[in-house]
């Protein structure tokens, strides 16, 4: 970026910016999930087999289902951007589409879970329960940390969501070149996201089935 | 806030590529008259104007509550208010100080207002996001105003667990929530910064010739958009813990307190930097100007501010010695705070060296900017104490680490904050304000502040608590010259206030360069228009090219 700017174009500069904007803005966005990922060290290594218990109590299935979901939205993003370079907005338009069901169908696989969680009596609070478990205090923390990094992972993808529809009506009014900047932007967003989630599945999900 | 952030980066176009011409008015300041005019201003110079008016305020507020704390430290007794209400005053004092007024202070003030003119650019790289940071501050800090409005808060600004999450019954959520949506404020403000230098230098200006003052205001955002988050998540997390009772702070459970504390001093420990760089760079600015001396080593200088926000973010155990964490860890954050000294030390070097055989004119910025200096060092040089671990056990929590932090953030980044007002009031309003009022103010702040806070070195280190509404007969007397500094430091304050608006009206006109300083903000016209530069300047010129010559007119 240490180039002389006012050799770029206008266009070139606005896109400069917005994409440096953009990834300053996923490192704080690294260092906000950073104390969850500490605090789920600090229990793993406080209670090693509390966590891996705990964690063996998760829907494998779901997650698994759920991970699935997300690296292919992320192809569809990653595709939409190839195809709204290429000036093909038909295809890129239903690229996003499919990212659009691909982020709502993990919600509704996730809520699903939420639902299977508290009827298991898993959600922390008084009527915690856990069959099994060697140490319920420790249980309740791997959950609390469960609800809290999926929760926060959920309003970031159902952001992500809310930006895929509004480049997906930008693209529709406005092509050019906007468009696919705006695109790209979100594009960058939504790997995130998705990154976050790669993080979150094995520690959630994986954790203590291997052995 | 993804959305807004990443919206505003979307809609940056018809922003960047302003076309230049078309002046309406004469200045920023004819921009329109009306309020809307103002609180729905892009221009940066509006926005740093809306911040300095709002942070004035929160300072005000602080510093009555500051007030009062050393009025009922007058006797030995408690005589003005009970223990509840000493506990919410020294929390509310700490908490609009340190996030409404000192985080945002030189960065959203200054930083706003002079950075995109240092570097040469018509704004900030994101205008529309630069006007909802203020509008989050303004948002936050009414959260913070309703919790002291309803009753206060009583857990101390560091919102120490398991008392603030399970037997605290005061208003810590909406505290808590404050603080949030104003961190969030600094993560948008560092964003903007961090992406303004480097896109919109103007032509010819390379990294190492920049003025310090944006060197300092970069490594601010760095830590600001790295640090804040992570107190962000942690509040939640308290927060979470303190609404459904459950989480990692909680003993009862199984968690643990001391991981708040991590996270908490991972924050705000950097979070000290972020008040002192600024300070840093506006007196890297003063002393050059009014010693009419190229700044000693400006490379130095330079990686003297990256060095510092780097080692920044190692330090915080030392926040803990007394905590119980593990001595080696206590051991190792003792070395690394040590290591924070040595960039800071080249900085108090490099400004004694700028000085020496300089042609100095001691105005008002000058005398806020030598105040700086000496006042930082003290600070710092009793930061050492503090490192190191013995004497960190023998003084932990009583009022010679108040006075050290005092001496850091009120006789370190305020007395820039008013060094900074005062050398840019001509360019910000286009009128001088009156040289010998503020001379004597700048005196009478700075003898007011060591009347106030040096008692309470000796104090702290004979062992008088800090916190406490009460205390041993034999430390009144010192306490009697602490509160009555109070009282000429809050003369000294109010002055300003006085003569600066005076100024406004029945100011001597300012010219575009009346410290005759280099730097492109002092290129353009007193006060700016609304683009900045009638036409891109020259970014090629050697920071601080100051030759030996009488530097004001008189």
């Amino acid at each position: 970026m240490n180039t002389d700017n006012t050799a770029c174009s206008p266009q070139a500069q606005i896109d400069a910016r917005a994409r440096i904007g953009m990834w300053v803005f996923l490192g704080s966005e690294i260092m906000f999930f950073g104390p969850i990922f500490f605090s789920y060290m600090y229990g793993r290594y406080e209670w090693p087999q509390a966590f891996e218990a705990a964690s063996r109590s998760t829907d494998l299935a779901c997650g698994t289902f759920n991970t699935a979901v997300l690296l292919t939205s992320s192809l569809a993003v990653a595709a939409a951007l190839l195809y709204a370079e290429n000036g093909s907005r038909v295809q890129a338009r239903r690229a996003l589409n499919a990212a659009v069901l691909l982020g709502l169908l993990f919600l509704l696989v996730k809520s699903y879970e939420y639902l299977q969680d508290w009827h298991e009596h898993l959600v922390p609070g008084p009527s915690f329960q856990m069959d099994g478990a060697i140490d319920l205090a420790a249980a309740q923390l791997f959950y609390f940390i469960y609800f809290f990094s999926t929760l926060l992972h959920a309003l970031h993808l159902i952001i992500g969501i809310a930006l895929v529809l509004y480049c997906h009506r930008y693209l529709a009014h406005e092509p050019g070149h906007g468009a696919v900047r705006r695109l790209e932007i979100t594009g960058l967003y939504w790997h995130f996201v998705d990154m976050i989630w790669i993080f979150l599945f094995p520690a959630l999900y994986l954790a203590g089935r291997a052995s | 806030m993804i959305t807004r952030a990443s919206r505003t980066a979307f809609a940056s176009d018809d922003m960047g590529v302003r076309s230049s011409g078309k002046p309406t008015a004469s200045s920023y300041l004819h921009d329109g008259y009306s309020l809307w005019s103002w609180i729905s201003s892009h221009d940066h110079k509006r926005i740093a104007i809306l911040y300095s008016l709002s942070i004035t305020s929160f300072f005000f507020i602080g510093a009555m509550a500051a007030g009062l704390i050393r009025m009922e430290l007058l006797t030995p007794a408690a005589d003005v208010v009970d223990a509840d209400t000493y506990n919410r005053l020294f929390t509310a004092h700490g908490v609009i100080m340190v996030w409404m007024f000192l985080i945002p202070s030189i960065p959203s003030v200054f930083g706003n207002f002079a950075l995109p003119l240092m570097i040469g650019a018509r704004d900030l790289a994101f205008p529309r996001l630069n006007l909802l940071s203020w509008y989050l501050y303004i948002g936050g800090g009414l959260f913070t105003i309703a919790a002291l409005l309803l009753g206060g808060v009583d857990t101390g600004w560091t919102f120490y667990t398991p008392y603030s999450s399970i037997f605290s019954n005061t208003h810590v959520i909406l505290t808590l929530l404050g603080v949030l949506v104003v961190g969030f404020s600094s993560i948008l403000t560092g964003l903007n910064f961090i992406v303004t230098v480097h896109t919109l230098r103007a032509p010819g200006m390379g990294w190492f010739k920049l003025p310090l003052f944006v060197w300092a205001i970069y490594a601010t955002s760095v830590i600001l958009v790295l640090a804040t988050p992570v107190l962000a998540i942690t509040l939640l997390l308290l927060a979470a813990e303190r609404v459904f009772g459950i989480g990692l702070f909680n003993p009862a459970l199984g968690g643990d307190p001391l991981l708040f504390q991590h996270l908490f001093w991972f924050y705000s420990h950097p979070a000290v930097y972020i008040m002192i760089l600024p300070a840093m760079g506006v007196a890297s600015e003063i002393i050059p100007c009014f010693a009419r001396k190229r700044v000693f080593g400006y490379k130095f200088m330079a990686f003297a501010i990256i060095g510092i926000a780097v080692i920044s973010f190692l330090v915080w155990g030392h926040h803990m010695f007394v905590s119980g964490q593990s001595v080696y860890a206590s051991m190792v954050f003792s070395v690394l705070s040590f290591m924070v000294a040595v960039p800071s030390a080249i900085k108090v070097f490099n400004w004694t060296a700028t000085l020496y055989k300089a042609s100095i004119t001691f105005t008002a910025p000058m005398l806020y900017a030598l105040g700086f200096v000496i006042l930082f060092l003290q600070g710092g040089l009793t930061g050492l104490f503090l490192a190191s671990l013995s004497i960190d056990v023998h003084v932990t929590d009583t009022y010679f680490v108040v006075a050290h932090f005092h001496y850091i953030m009120v006789g370190g980044a305020v007395m820039a904050y008013m060094g900074a007002i005062h050398y840019w009031w001509p360019k910000i309003t286009g009128r001088m304000y009156a040289e010998s009022w503020a001379r004597v103010a700048a005196l009478i702040i700075f003898a007011g502040f060591n009347l106030t806070f040096f008692p309470q070195y000796l104090l702290g280190y004979d062992g008088m608590p800090r916190r406490y509404h009460t205390y041993p007969e034999q430390f009144q007397v010192l306490n009697i010259l602490s509160s009555s500094g109070a009282a000429v430091l809050a003369i000294g304050y109010l002055l300003p206030i006085g003569y600066l608006l005076w100024s406004l009206r029945h100011g001597k006109p300012a010219s575009d360069n009346p410290w005759q300083a280099t730097g492109l903000e002092w290129t353009t016209p007193s006060p700016p228009p609304q683009h900045n530069f009638d036409q891109i300047p020259n970014g090629a010129a050697e920071p601080y090219d100051y030759i030996p010559e009488k530097g004001v007119q008189e």
